[in-house]
């Protein structure tokens, strides 16, 4: 822009004169027309003052030192650790995949919370889906085309009612189900998959009464959510996100304990 | 890693500068912060080469915030400006443009779209095209939203209200 410059003055003009964002040209000239117009020449002043107290106001802020867990070192850390086979606060589920349930507002409001140690029914829950996921021939003993005869089976064989949750809203569909060994009695098996091909399986067993947290396990590149509700114990394990897990797992437990009221 | 950190942690402070506009919560905000970072993490092999590593920061931080108000308005009632109306002046303010009103108060009464665009601009030092990358937007729409803000922020200091209709969104 040149000292001549014949533009008439306008909005963006302004915007960058309280924003000090003008060539000291153009800004002679925007000088000179708000001399002329002391309404807006008002205006401008109030913004910028406005301008310089938002500044001010928030400076402080960037000029604490950072918090430690904001550090990239320690972010690396907890991711590294996350993958291991220790089981971890729920917040972080959450955080890595908060395009899911959670976010950083709604920690700890969930219900689910970690664990010290992975329980073994969740360690079995995890061989069981390792075992059969990547069955080809046969994933499951009880196709869902048989579904109310699954339903019976298992639940003769647990003594327990078993009940088969919905997931089509979350892109998965029963594949079938299957008896498995647990202790002194057998735990139940129902896998699912997605139009992509990937499985998931959801593991019940005998198991505490009431209901408990949902408890985060993950080992390798499986992840698992488990609970307890009304004398059984859950757990749903799959690869996917924890997020999408997490939801599927409210899911389940959200239809369960509707199913049994 | 070093060379990761090297590149993003210089921009922590106004990262958590503009979550704290953004929240008013001194914690929540550092969740923001961790939570934009870590998805910064998770995708750093995947960003644009060559990018503004600043403005993508920023477009994390702010699509999350806009993730959690749209959870937190299916999930509850929402505060809007309206409320701020009824925050009387303080009487015989001594002060002679804006009496004692803070600011921030009148950034909190701005719709989202306008306060972030205030906030790139006037606080963050952004350009207007850098702003526009950030809020996904022409620089002439940057433009208006900072036009709207401004006008809206002045009445609301003036007048302690926000002075034009309650916000629907």
């Amino acid at each position: 822009m040149s000292v001549g410059d014949p533009r008439p003055v306008g909005e963006d003009d302004l915007h960058a004169f309280i924003d000090g964002r003008l060539a000291p040209e153009r800004r002679v000239v925007v000088e000179t027309w708000l001399a002329k117009n002391p309404e807006t020449a008002e205006r401008v002043r109030a913004d910028r003052a406005l301008r310089e107290r938002l500044r001010e106001r928030l400076a402080p802020i960037a000029a604490e030192p950072i918090p430690a867990r904001l550090r990239i070192e320690n972010l690396h850390r907890q991711r590294a650790s996350a993958r291991r086979w220790l089981p971890i606060a729920a917040a972080i589920v959450l955080s890595l995949g908060a395009g899911g349930a959670g976010g950083w507002f709604t920690r700890g409001s969930l219900g689910t919370r970690s664990s010290d140690d992975v329980t073994p029914m969740t360690q079995d829950a995890v061989t069981a889906f390792r075992t059969f996921v990547v069955e080809a021939a046969h994933p499951v003993e009880v196709r869902a085309n048989e579904e109310p005869h699954l339903v019976q089976w298992l639940s003769r064989r647990l003594d327990h009612p078993v009940r088969v949750p919905d997931l089509t809203s979350q892109g998965f569909r029963l594949m079938g189900g299957r008896v498995l060994p647990a202790g002194d009695r057998p735990a139940a098996l129902l896998m699912y998959d997605d139009t992509e091909g990937t499985r998931l399986t959801l593991y019940s067993r005998h198991g505490a009464d009431g209901h408990s947290g949902i408890r985060y396990a993950r080992e390798g590149d499986v992840t698992a959510f488990s609970w307890s509700e009304g004398g059984l114990s859950y757990a749903v394990t799959a690869r996917i996100s924890e997020a999408r897990l997490l939801t599927i797992a409210q899911s389940v437990d959200a239809q369960l304990r509707s199913s049994s009221n | 890693m070093d060379e990761i950190a090297r590149l993003i942690e210089p921009q922590i402070p106004a990262l958590r500068r503009y979550a704290y506009a953004l929240l008013r919560d001194r914690d929540a905000a550092d969740d923001l912060v961790q939570d934009t970072l870590e998805r910064a993490l998770a995708g750093w092999s995947g960003r644009r080469a060559g990018g503004d590593i600043r403005a993508w920061l920023f477009a994390i931080e702010r699509n999350l915030f806009l993730q959690h108000i749209r959870r937190t308005r299916r999930a509850g009632p929402h505060v809007g400006a309206e409320a701020l109306d009824g925050i009387a002046s303080p009487a015989g303010n001594p002060e002679a443009m804006f009496g004692a009103r803070d600011v921030l108060a009148g950034l909190d009464a701005l719709p989202e779209d306008q306060r972030s665009a205030l906030l790139f601009v006037a606080v963050e030092d952004m350009s207007y095209a850098e702003a526009a990358a950030v809020l996904e937007v022409p620089v002439g729409t940057v433009m208006s939203r900072l036009s709207r803000a401004r006008e809206r922020l002045r009445a609301y200091m003036e007048t302690g209200r926000s002075g034009l209709l309650r916000r629907v969104k």
